[in-house]
């Protein structure tokens, strides 16, 4: 009898369920992403409701992310949406909170909140209290694809940088990246501030160019999760790139769950 | 040729043109799986490409293909990449520097290869604004064992200059790559990028000629072209590109039927063997799987001889 393969991850920290608006996306549902994380050997997700970034407010759709998950909350965690721009917000983080949250995500671009917007500095100082990591959605696609109305853009590499450098406490977990703004982020921040930001790598090139080896051997591996962006993306390109690494260059295995507050305060 | 412990044979009497090769790599079971797979879209570089790293760049493909389980890498170099005329509208003496580089590098693998071991065969890249030059430069290509033409974005698919290029290609029985921008709403910089609708004004012109659109996950609205080109049977489709947009593959397939897709990976092989996973994910008979991975590969490019450990592959 083989012992069972390792798991590649101990969680995805960017799947969603729902409906995305710009195209249709096939069963987005969370039963199809409790088996895909089977066969892809990943013990959890923190699952957002994708409709949320377009919407003003983000609370029905967190009400109905939480009914959806309900029946599979051993495997899937709620990652709903909080929007700091809007009244009772913190009403609503705390409600959340409570639920059973494992991450709050925002999206700095599609709700207009940009570089040293206070509103975002505010949302991780709480996030922190509440003992919660801060999801960054840099992009959900290729911006040579986009719908002609889609125009938020990307989140840029300064928001991050400057919620990093606000002094929170908060860990961010930033998705959908490339090399090019990890790097700047990582780069951009003191080690303390650093120390706090993670990293999903899925947007990151491998061979021929490489990029995903050559930030590993700049930054390390330590700060890097698997995310996926399921259901806009195939779920298998964090092990793609993981199995194409060079012999020289090692990723551990499991992919970690990012550390948040209580872990890292209690070390 | 020798054999070093790196895993590179390296020419015996090496210059600075010449790029390294790989040796064939056995000892692990191939990422992609057992079964034959070819790159139909495949680039590399030379010492002309202006990147000190060139030769890196094509290591690391070279690596990744053995890694990933690839029998066979298709490929092109797109002149000097930018370097003395732009990438697009590439130079006709960059273009012939390039294509005489990718064969010479196809050739040498070839000859480090036992029979019916070849890994690399070569495209013959041309501008069609230099129509004679172009042409000729295909016969010479294609007299020295090029098996294939590919064109980028130097001008419109649907160009009148592209009448004899489709024409050449269909009298040598080789098919044309041709670089696609799914959903063009707008022009962009640095290319005459065509869509789908363009490519298949082409295709209805030359019913003759075998067209291979590039990339249906390079950049661009996928769904659109699958609309474009759906009616058109000489139009076939390549899976490479960064994109990995969940759905893609499946649409693909069911729009065009298997026949008329094959894998390929372009300048990431990370998002081709993510798209070789999603293949054998999605559940295709087994015919239809190695259709996309192989079997159109050999049909499409006749003048080619693929085989898979040692053995020719037949369609």
């Amino acid at each position: 009898m083989t012992a069972p393969a390792p798991n590649f991850a101990e969680v995805d920290v960017s799947a969603w369920i729902g409906s995305y608006p710009f195209r249709d996306v096939p069963h987005p549902d969370p039963e199809v992403l409790v088996r895909v994380l089977e066969r892809e050997r990943v013990a959890r997700a923190w699952v957002g409701w994708l409709p949320s970034a377009w919407q003003r407010d983000p609370s029905a759709g967190n009400a109905r992310l939480l009914s959806a998950l309900a029946p599979w909350r051993d495997v899937l965690d709620p990652a709903p949406a909080v929007r700091p721009d809007w009244p009772g917000w913190m009403t609503e983080l705390a409600k959340q909170a409570d639920a059973g949250a494992a991450a709050i995500r925002v999206y700095p671009a599609q709700w207009g909140l940009g570089p040293g917007h206070p509103a975002l500095s505010e949302l991780a100082h709480a996030c922190h209290s509440a003992g919660l990591p801060l999801h960054i959605t840099v992009r959900v696609e290729d911006v040579r694809q986009r719908h002609p109305h889609d125009v938020a853009g990307d989140v840029p590499a300064a928001t991050v940088r400057a919620l990093a450098r606000a002094n929170t406490g908060c860990t961010l977990v930033i998705s959908g990246a490339g090399r090019e703004l990890i790097e700047e982020v990582a780069w951009g921040l003191t080690p303390g501030e650093r120390a706090l930001v993670w990293f999903d790598f899925g947007w990151v090139w491998g061979p021929p160019d490489d990029h995903f080896a050559q930030l590993v051997r700049g930054l390390g591996s330590g700060q890097l999760v698997h995310g996926s962006q399921w259901p806009l993306r195939l779920v298998q390109q964090s092990r793609a790139l993981v199995s194409l690494l060079p012999a020289d260059v090692v990723v551990r295995l499991p992919l970690p769950r990012p550390k948040h507050h209580l872990e890292t305060s209690a070390g | 040729m020798s054999d070093t412990s790196d895993g590179l044979d390296r020419p015996a009497r090496g210059t600075d043109r010449e790029s390294p090769l790989i040796a064939p790599d056995a000892s692990r079971r191939p990422l992609a799986g057992d079964a034959p797979l070819i790159d139909v879209h495949a680039h590399f570089h030379t010492d002309r490409s202006g990147r000190s790293d060139w030769a890196m760049y094509n290591i690391s493909r070279l690596r990744a293909g053995e890694r990933i389980g690839l029998d066979a890498h298709v490929a092109s170099v797109l002149g000097s990449w930018g370097h003395a005329s732009p990438t697009y509208f590439p130079s006709p003496d960059d273009l012939t520097y390039a294509n005489q580089w990718m064969r010479a590098f196809a050739q040498r693998d070839a000859a480090r290869a036992k029979p019916a071991d070849q890994r690399l065969f070569a495209y013959v890249a041309v501008n069609p604004n230099h129509a004679a030059h172009a042409v000729q430069e295909i016969r010479t290509g294609v007299d020295q064992g090029a098996v294939g033409i590919k064109l980028a974005a130097s001008r419109k698919a649907d160009d009148a200059l592209l009448d004899d290029i489709a024409a050449e290609a269909a009298r040598h029985g080789i098919p044309i790559l041709h670089h696609v921008w799914q959903d063009r709403r707008r022009e962009w910089p640095n290319q005459d990028a065509s869509d789908g609708v363009e490519l298949g004004r082409l295709a209805a012109r030359h019913p003759n000629t075998q067209l291979l659109l590039a990339h249906i996950g390079g950049g661009g609205d996928w769904a659109h072209t699958l609309h474009a080109v759906r009616d058109l049977p000489n139009v076939h489709v390549d899976l490479s590109g960064s994109g990995i947009d969940r759905g893609m593959v499946d649409a693909t397939i069911e729009a065009l039927g298997a026949s008329r897709v094959l894998w390929a990976a372009d300048l990431t092989l990370c998002t081709g063997l993510t798209k070789a996973w999603a293949l054998d994910a999605i559940g295709l008979p087994p015919g239809a799987l190695d259709d996309v991975r192989w079997r159109n590969a050999v049909r499409l490019f006749a003048q080619a001889t693929f085989s898979h450990h040692g053995e020719v592959l037949v369609a």
